[in-house]
């Protein structure tokens, strides 16, 4: 058993591999919930009726969505080009950071002024934060694989020493957490429910990703860079310049869903802006990767993803089951979806004794 | 080599491919202890049969004789086991790891320990026994190409081949380097080794050679002692013609410089000098080859003259204007088209469709699409035209350009840069690798464009192209150019001299 090299990516596996790898997951998934005595198909239904079975756990799916597209378009973009920015953890918390700032400085006007303050605010601090890594590729050619993963720990630091520390609220009895933040600087819900304006920013963003990325110059900037990289210095593109751009827009993204979850959903800044047991920051990386970095994909996929958060709490109170089940979904589902992706580049190919490979045609001559 | 044991013995071999026949029941000898040549163009099936011999593809038809015994080769090991080794043109070899890590790596089976001094030591002896002079301690990405190449031999010495594969291997060296290689080979043949050299460079297969075997079209052509034979039999024998130097016609009258380069230094990638105070210039309606054996300079002079790479000295003007400080969009602004050497690798974006890749360095044109947006539909009219124009055999302007074969995607290229608006065309191994009827192609495309006016910089490592095509060639030896001929009165072995080292000024 070989792999050989497609001649052609095929299209078919491009969108099959997605949705048989979740499908993979959740019977991997069933047979560890077996193995803990409890029943895969109750737990999974209960999930599936809880999330997206009633108008309540519908709109709580559009709420762990919100931050997740954000995420996930900054995440996406970044991958369009190679850059493979694992920050968005700590870029989110640099934005949760800096809306609070805004808030922090006393002032409490309307929120006509306020908001796009804090929004500025959030998105300019994740891309300060995505930018350090990107300058240091481009100057030094740092690996950002790894910079940006550490960066998460600082930024995630960063916020606990303001929480902890000068941003405190002294009426929180001793909790790391900010006071609530004023009126002006809440985002506007949905009357009865806890859907906010980000989940429509999350969508206007995700039209203007789709017409960058489809089509303007810029866009097929990206995407050459992305397909060779050589290609795009012959063909005269800035590679530096737009490292910085695309990092600039991928972190700030990430920067403003930390600022809508500050100003939609926790109202105030604290510890865990972003679910402890799968932060949004790091699910965003497996939503590009599933999305196949289209735009569209990346809506889709981020309301399924919320779902399983939902579903996962759910399970967590009346099944008694941890809520970690949504990390080992969520890891298996990238385990299979790696796996998958090398289908739809090579075929498999069983030898028989007497049979030769046909690799040998790219090659011959 | 009076020793007439026969160490292998292809007989009948076949090969086929989908819609080729690689290699069509190939016979060949090679004695113990005999340096034997396999020559041939490009795509004669030299690497085929190689490839054949060392495990890699399994033959449709034909058998294989090792010392006398039958062999069936399933497996790159089962070659190396009988003692058959090959030095690839592109070496396998792990940069941060020392000579005799590489040297190693990959023997031995599971856990069992490697003892790395005793290795080491043995490297030593090789190394001296053989005359590959090559620190055992140094780390790879230390070395010169030519001492990697030694460390490749060193390796399939060290698991005891007694019969080597060799395949172009002085493509990559310079002269010096080639001399201390031949000197290498002359040695392991004194001591029994039997040796396949690939190549078609006449001079040196001349050289070194005690039989000359020709593949042409997949056939054994014929097989020749060395004493027996010239360059102009063997070339004959190649080609299945007399080279005659078919020229193209010449433009009469040239226009005004639109290239002027002047005292150019630069480095390579590894910060060494690659260009040393380089001077000429094109006019209008000119084709100026130039010349060299391959990693002289030609490379950096691309990039340097096209914006994508700066040089650390000197100027380059095109059509009057300094370029000093211009970064590759300015070049391709003021008019300078480039046909890469590296189709796949640089040239283009395998994944992306022809009529992607058709606006690879045109998408900033107000033709495709209006301030920040791009205009795919005129892309896709683009490449409809760019297929019609230059005969290009493809499912469509929507095909990844990774899945044309290699004479349609040098189409693409140079459809690309050619019907662009430009003074100036630079062309790096324009028909390296493609058939009889694309190589016509792409030399007429570009004399055509010389007639319209077009100013081309064609570098080339095939002299019979470069004399057919250019006005004036210029050679390039270590980065200095050696002197610049009028190719109506250029002699070969001039300009054969010139590419070893010799200025114009001493072969004139």
């Amino acid at each position: 058993m070989r792999l050989e090299l497609r001649l052609e990516r095929s299209r078919k596996l491009e969108y099959l591999v997605p949705v048989v790898s979740v499908l993979l997951s959740l019977v991997v998934c069933a047979v560890l919930l077996l193995s803990t005595g409890a029943n895969p198909l109750a737990a999974y239904s209960a999930m599936l009726k809880e999330a997206f079975g009633t108008s309540y756990g519908i709109t709580e799916v559009l709420v762990k969505a919100t931050p997740l597209i954000l995420c996930g378009l900054g995440v996406m973009l970044a991958f369009k080009m190679l850059f493979w920015n694992i920050g968005a953890e700590g870029q989110l918390h640099m934005g949760a950071w800096g809306a609070t700032a805004v808030v922090m400085t006393g002032w409490d006007g309307s929120p006509w002024l306020m908001i796009p303050a804090m929004m500025l605010g959030g998105f300019a601090a994740g891309a300060l934060w995505a930018l350090i890594p990107a300058y240091l590729k481009v100057k030094l050619n740092t690996n950002e694989i790894i910079t940006t993963l550490l960066l998460n720990y600082v930024a995630i630091l960063w916020v606990a020493h303001f929480i902890y520390g000068p941003w405190k609220d002294p009426v929180s009895f001793g909790f790391p957490m900010t006071m609530q933040f004023p009126e002006g600087a809440q985002l506007l819900r949905l009357a009865g429910t806890r859907v906010h304006l980000g989940f429509v920013f999350a969508l206007v963003i995700a039209v203007a990703l789709y017409f960058i990325q489809e089509k303007s110059r810029w866009g097929f900037e990206i995407a050459v860079t992305g397909g060779n990289p050589n290609a795009a210095e012959y063909a005269g593109m800035n590679a530096g310049r737009n490292i910085l751009l695309v990092m600039l827009i991928s972190g700030g993204l990430a920067g403003l869903a930390g600022m809508v979850e500050v100003s939609g959903i926790q109202l105030k800044l604290l510890k865990d802006i972003s679910p402890h047991a799968a932060p949004y920051g790091y699910t965003a990386i497996i939503i590009a990767w599933l999305a196949r970095r289209n735009p569209w994909g990346v809506v889709l996929v981020s309301i399924l993803m919320g779902g399983l958060y939902v579903g996962g709490e759910t399970v967590q109170i009346t099944m008694k089951l941890p809520v970690n089940i949504v990390l080992i979904i969520q890891a298996l589902i990238l385990f299979f979806v790696l796996g998958g992706d090398i289908l739809s580049r090579y075929r498999l190919v069983f030898d028989r004794p007497g049979q030769r490979p046909k690799k040998a045609a790219l090659s011959g001559g | 080599m009076t020793d007439d044991k026969i160490a292998v013995a292809l007989r009948g071999i076949t090969k086929r491919f989908p819609g080729v026949i690689a290699n069509d029941s190939v016979d060949l000898e090679l004695r113990e202890g005999e340096i034997h040549t396999l020559l041939g163009e490009n795509g004669a099936g030299k690497s085929t049969l190689m490839n054949v011999l060392t495990g890699i593809y399994r033959p449709d038809a034909g058998s294989i004789s090792v010392f006398g015994r039958t062999v069936q080769l399933k497996t790159p090991k089962d070659a190396i086991d009988l003692g058959i080794g090959m030095v690839h043109q592109s070496f396998k070899l792990v940069p941060t790891h020392t000579v005799t890590e590489n040297i190693v790596l990959g023997l031995g089976r599971g856990f069992s320990r490697v003892k790395l001094d005793e290795a080491q030591a043995r490297v030593a002896t090789l190394s001296k026994q053989y005359g590959v002079k090559v620190d055992p301690n140094a780390l790879v990405w230390q070395l010169s190409i030519g001492e990697q190449q030694r460390v490749e031999i060193l390796k399939i010495l060290f698991r005891g081949a007694k019969i080597l594969l060799l395949d172009e291997p002085t493509a990559v060296l310079t002269p010096q380097e080639s001399e201390e290689l031949f000197h290498t080979l002359r040695s392991m043949r004194e001591q029994g080794h039997s040796i396949v050299f690939i190549s078609h460079k006449l001079d040196e297969v001349m050289t070194i050679s005690d039989r000359i075997t020709v593949l042409r079209g997949g056939k054994n052509v014929g097989t020749v002692l060395v004493q027996d034979t010239n360059p102009q039999d063997l070339s004959h024998l190649m080609v299945g013609r007399e080279i005659k130097f078919a020229t193209f016609p010449k433009k009469e009258s040239r226009g005004e410089q639109v290239l002027e380069v002047e005292g150019v230094d630069a480095l390579n990638t590894r910060g060494l000098p690659a260009l040393k105070g380089v001077t000429f210039s094109v006019a209008a309606g000119e084709i100026l080859g130039l010349a060299g054996v391959a990693g002289n300079g030609q490379q950096e002079l691309a990039q340097v003259i096209t914006g994508l790479q700066r040089p650390t000295a000197g100027t380059v003007r095109v059509q009057g204007a300094d370029m000093r400080g211009k970064r590759a969009r300015h070049f391709i602004d003021a008019g300078v088209s480039y046909v890469p050497a590296d189709r796949h690798g640089v040239a283009t974006v395998g994944d992306m469709s022809l009529s992607h890749n058709s606006v690879l360095r045109r998408y900033r044109e107000p033709k495709f699409g209006k301030g920040p947006l791009l205009n795919f539909n005129a892309a896709i009219g683009y490449a409809r035209r760019l297929i019609k124009e230059f005969n290009i055999s493809t499912p469509g302007h929507a095909t990844p350009v990774r899945s044309l074969s290699g004479g349609n995607l040098q189409k693409v290229i140079l459809a690309r840069e050619m019907t662009t608006r430009h003074h100036l065309l630079v062309v790096m191994s324009a028909t390296r690798g493609l058939d009889v009827g694309a190589t016509e192609f792409v030399r007429k495309t570009l004399n055509d464009h010389r007639h319209q006016g077009g100013s081309i910089v064609l570098i080339s490592e095939d002299l019979e192209e470069l004399l057919s095509l250019s006005d004036r060639i210029a050679v390039i030896f270590h980065g200095e150019i050696m002197g610049i001929v009028d190719a109506e009165t250029a002699r070969i072995e001039s300009l054969g001299l010139m590419m070893a080292g010799q200025r114009l000024s001493e072969v004139a």
